[in-house]
């Protein structure tokens, strides 16, 4: 192995167990290295098995198969000198700032002399001093996940790993605590020699990374890798940025069956347990409605779309899939062009609407059409949801079934194509 | 702080220099240490079957209620240790859960003075010629009290870990060891808090009734409340029980005041929620542990030894449990084959009761005592409904207004904690006055303590009830029946189950001693299982004694499974607010 790797990933697969003992594919042969002096981002759907590669990578998930080395060595749980910093912060609300710091050197066991002193200059470091008493709870958003930077800080990792640090963070405060991480590593004040961190935030990966790796999903595959030879500090708006915003977007919007950038090719049939992305009614028809209008006219730039509409990538990808499978609108290339048919939904009232959406759906989702089919055959009109879930969970763990019922059932009653009662959990044709 | 007199404090923190607080601290925790020893000794003293003498002299009642307080305490400490334990083994392993959580779910339905006629002489014989089995009898019973839901609470917390907390212990190293004291325990303080001081309330009601008991014809009476009201009955001593009373009170608004306010007020340190707008005042005997040095110097005492206990583990490699080995399962023949022996050793014990109380009693019998336990049922769901019927609109009207809900729910825990047995003699002397229906009029004594629970979760249900949700209904003209019907009944519908399952179940326990009260010779009997199971421990049959309290856990076993269950199912599924 080349000296300069810190930690390689070797043909890992991570299977979930369903029901039938089968198993799920979540990720799929993963060969990633991880060199000395390298910050990467791992960007992907939600659902690709970006989150639970990096739980891999820190030791807090076996794989299924293939291995994981840390500088050479086998990792069989959390090695030392790999820190983790958590979306949620995972602070201990019964500790103080100064508790939650201390408890890695704790239970490393460090001397209590050394162990003050040590968490103390952690907390000076990332910007935290005279909240050391304060309790995590009495902190905001931004100063708890500072908080958790300077937990991992504290014993000196040779690798950080990072879950969607700043997603549970307002904007500004990202932004700054984005700045503050970024200076501590070009100035060298951390011992810190390799980064990896999970994001949803194309523009944030961008400004932060040395190379991107793209996750695919179902199951999650490392699609391509984006070098970002970009200098330091980087402008949000300057050209180059730009144009590597665009071919990230272009590389994520990709639908199964499909080449990157081939605009115009028809969508491949999808199987009856493809998982359909959680994608709200009022949220599709509203990006629909903008996408029509001025100064798209049915044609936008997709990061220029997600700016104006206000969504966050981690919302806008799933919206983008669902027009592209229900064939409202056709991705590539960073672009998103509306077809006739998402025109004409546009253009409908609210009744035609709901009969464009139970047309594309049948057409489009084969879940959707067998949901209908079963309910047409049978006598009463009427089926249980636990037998589509049986179903389904042929081919997906329970939790992941019961997501794609609700979707395809909030869908399937926005059209008026069947009905549904919580109560009795039962589909039907029947009209309230 | 001014060194005023110039002398060097040498290696003293200054959060450990003295404040106005010690002084009352320092007494307080002199105080207790003293209490412990005069007690430990107290409760040793020899004792071979003589009756103890029982003074109604009121002098003598403070130090009776020390006793009772002291065994409360010992009991508290026991259900402590033993539901962290019991948790831990049953949230570790698969295999043990399988045993311990039923096995749980049965102890909780037994009657809690089922107990004491079953054990008292075990524990008599484990310590010959001292006082101290008849204590530990008394302070099983006590300890069945609290144990069992403590334990449901803790194990509960255990598998409801936040998974990030959990990702964050195993990333930075815990030891199983701190794991246990740095993440589990605290996640499981707030409901083990509010659990343990619930049972505490209850435990007045089973402290008093287990200090005087009569086991196979053989009276026992221990120093303490219960025993002194007791031998007020047996005397036809109104007085001396209005006395009873007054102490019991006192007892209990310094239980209030010093243990469950300020431990509620502390246990909200560890709740992982934000930080609420408004924080309840913290109650003044908190203010003084956290402002009082001398505590910090106990605080920092323990964390050294702690932090060396903890070392020490570390370096023993044998010592130093590791984190449970993530989602590695036995082989499947093994999990079955333990399965097999659960089911063998469940049936064997079946059988052997069976053959065990078939040795003296018939199938008739049998029947009979199934139609007592059919009698105590219909009481108690018709006091639930009665209690209910009563005690909601109360609730709902108090809960709906801020200012007055707080002091209620004050004093509604202050009743519910207030050993209901203490006011039995008085309904007696009533009954017996006004020539009353024993079946129907000694019915109230069963819910009289329990009531509560409904009146206090019909007021925090209404209180939580969406400001948003009653201005809509104003709005929207939705008054009278509609009203109650739409709006309020289904909001307060989970908090009203949380009471009624509660009461229903403290009901229960409470028909052993409430189917059956004396007032010096005169014995009220009502028919029902509770008269059955109190008879049968008088007269020391065991059999029968079996077959009673099976017969009444298999009753709350099966109502809380068929009914109390699904309603909360109900409630949990459709009805929750958030």
């Amino acid at each position: 192995m080349a000296d300069d790797v810190l930690m390689e990933a070797v043909a890992v697969c991570k299977s979930f167990k369903t029901p039938d003992r089968a198993g799920r594919l979540v990720l799929d042969r993963i060969d990633f290295r991880l060199k000395d002096g390298e910050i990467v981002a791992v960007l992907g759907k939600s659902g690709s098995g970006k989150s639970t590669f990096l739980r891999i990578l820190a030791g807090l998930v076996e794989p299924s198969s293939g291995h994981i080395h840390y500088r050479g060595h086998a990792v069989h749980g959390p090695a030392h000198g790999v820190a983790m910093v958590f979306q949620t912060f995972a602070l201990f609300p019964w500790l103080t700032v100064l508790g939650n710091v201390e408890l890695g050197l704790e239970a490393l066991g460090v001397p209590r002399p050394e162990r003050r002193e040590r968490a103390l200059a952690a907390i000076d470091l990332i910007g935290l001093d005279g909240f050391e008493s304060a309790y995590p709870k009495e902190l905001s958003g931004g100063m708890r996940q500072r908080v958790g930077f300077a937990r991992a800080l504290v014993v000196n990792p040779d690798i950080l790993l990072l879950d969607e640090p700043f997603s549970a963070l307002d904007v500004l405060t990202a932004e700054t605590l984005r700045g503050d991480l970024i200076d501590l590593w070009l100035g060298r004040r951390i011992p810190t020699k390799g980064i990896l961190f999970v994001s949803h935030n194309i523009e944030e990966a961008v400004e932060i990374a040395d190379r991107i790796a793209i996750f695919g999903s179902d199951p999650g595959i490392i699609r391509s890798e984006i070098a970002v030879p970009l200098a330091r500090p980087r402008e949000w708006g300057s050209a180059g940025f730009r144009q590597i915003v665009d071919q990230v977007y272009a590389q994520l919007t990709t639908v199964p069956g499909r080449e990157a950038g081939k605009r115009g090719a028809k969508p491949e049939s999808i199987g009856i347990a493809y998982r359909l992305p959680q994608a709200p009614v009022q949220q599709l028809t509203g990006l629909v409605e903008a996408l029509s209008e001025a100064p798209y006219h049915g044609r936008a730039d997709l990061p220029h779309l997600a700016d104006s509409v206000g969504l966050d990538t981690d919302d806008l990808l799933p919206l983008l899939e669902a027009l592209q499978i229900l064939g409202f609108a056709q991705v590539g290339g960073g672009d998103i062009e509306m077809t006739a048919a998402g025109r004409a939904y546009a253009e409908a009232d609210i009744q035609c609407r709901k009969v464009i959406f139970g047309e594309h759906l049948v057409r489009h989702i084969p879940l959707a059409a067998h949901i209908r089919r079963v309910l047409d055959e049978r006598p009463g009109h009427r089926a249980p949801k636990a037998r589509f879930l049986r179903e389904l969970e042929d081919h997906l763990d329970e939790e992941e079934a019961d997501e794609l019922l609700e979707t395809i059932i909030n869908w399937g009653r926005h059209a008026e194509l069947f009905a549904y009662d919580y109560d009795s959990e039962v589909l039907s044709l029947e009209n309230p | 702080m001014q060194q005023r007199w110039g002398l060097p404090i040498v290696a003293w923190p200054s959060r450990l220099r003295p404040t106005v607080w010690d002084l009352i601290a320092l007494p307080l925790v002199l105080g207790a240490i003293a209490l412990l020893a005069w007690g430990g000794r107290e409760m040793s003293v020899p004792y071979h079957g003589e009756e103890l003498p029982i003074s109604l002299d009121p002098a003598v009642l403070p130090e009776y209620a020390l006793r009772t307080v002291l065994r409360m305490f010992m009991a508290l400490v026991a259900s402590l240790v033993f539901s962290l334990a019991y948790a831990a083994l049953a949230a570790k392993s698969r295999q043990a859960e399988k045993v311990l959580i039923p096995t749980l779910d049965v102890l909780q339905s037994v009657p809690i003075l089922g107990f004491l006629s079953i054990t008292v002489t075990g524990f008599i014989a484990l310590f010959p010629g001292s006082l101290l089995g008849v204590e530990c009898a008394a302070i099983f019973a006590i300890f069945t009290s609290q144990a069992w839901n403590m334990t449901f609470s803790v194990f509960q917390s255990f598998r409801t870990l936040p998974g990030d907390l959990d990702e964050a212990a195993r990333m930075y190293h815990l030891t199983a060891w701190g794991r246990f004291w740095r993440l589990e325990v605290p996640h499981a303080m707030p409901n083990l808090i509010w659990n343990m001081m619930m049972s505490v309330s209850g435990g007045w009601f089973f402290v008093v009734a287990s200090e005087a008991i009569t086991v196979a014809g053989h009276s026992i009476q221990l120093p303490g409340v219960g025993s002194y009201i007791a031998v007020a009955i047996e005397k036809q001593d109104l007085t001396a029980i209005y006395y009873a009373v007054l102490v019991m009170f006192i007892v209990i608004v310094l239980y209030d005041q010093l243990l469950f306010r300020p431990l509620l007020a502390w246990s909200r340190k560890f709740k992982v929620e934000e930080l609420g707008a408004e924080e309840p005042a913290r109650p003044w005997f908190l203010v003084m542990m956290q402002r009082a040095r001398i505590f910090d110097l106990i605080e920092l005492v323990t964390d050294r030894l702690f932090g060396a206990l903890s070392r020490a583990l570390a370096r023993r490699p044998k010592l130093r449990l590791l984190p449970p080995p993530s989602g590695r399962p036995l082989p499947r023949w093994v999990e079955r084959l333990w399965d097999g022996v659960l089911v063998a050793a469940a049936l064997a014990a079946l059988v052997w009761l069976v053959i065990f109380v078939r040795t003296t009693i018939e199938w008739s019998e049998v029947g009979e005592v199934v139609l007592l336990g059919l009698a105590t049922a219909t009481r108690v769901l018709v006091l639930i409904a009665i209690a209910s019927l009563i005690w909601v609109p109360i609730g709902v009207w108090i809960g709906l207004r801020p200012a007055i809900a707080d002091r209620a729910q004050a004093i509604v825990q202050f009743l519910a904690a207030f050993p209901a047995n203490l006011f039995f003699p008085i309904a007696v002397v009533l009954i017996l006055r006004f020539h009353l229906d024993v079946e129907i009029w000694v019915s109230p004594l069963m819910i009289l303590g329990t009531q509560w629970y409904i009146l206090f979760n019909v007021i925090s249900g209404a209180a939580a009830l969406p400001g948003d949700l009653r201005y809509a209904a104003d709005n929207l003209g939705v008054t009278s029946w509609l009203w109650w019907r739409r709006v309020i009944l289904p909001g307060i519908f989970p908090a009203y189950i949380t009471g009624a399952v509660t009461a229903a179940g403290g009901s229960w326990n409470a028909s052993i001693v409430s189917e059956v009260v004396k007032w010096g010779d005169t014995t009220l009997t009502a028919t029902g299982i509770g008269a059955y199971i109190a008879h049968w421990t008088e007269i020391g049959d065991s059999q029968r004694i079996a077959l009673g309290i099976t017969v009444l856990c298999l009753y709350v076993i099966i109502f809380n499974r068929l009914f109390w269950r699904r309603l909360y199912d109900i409630a949990a599924e459709r009805l929750r607010l958030d």
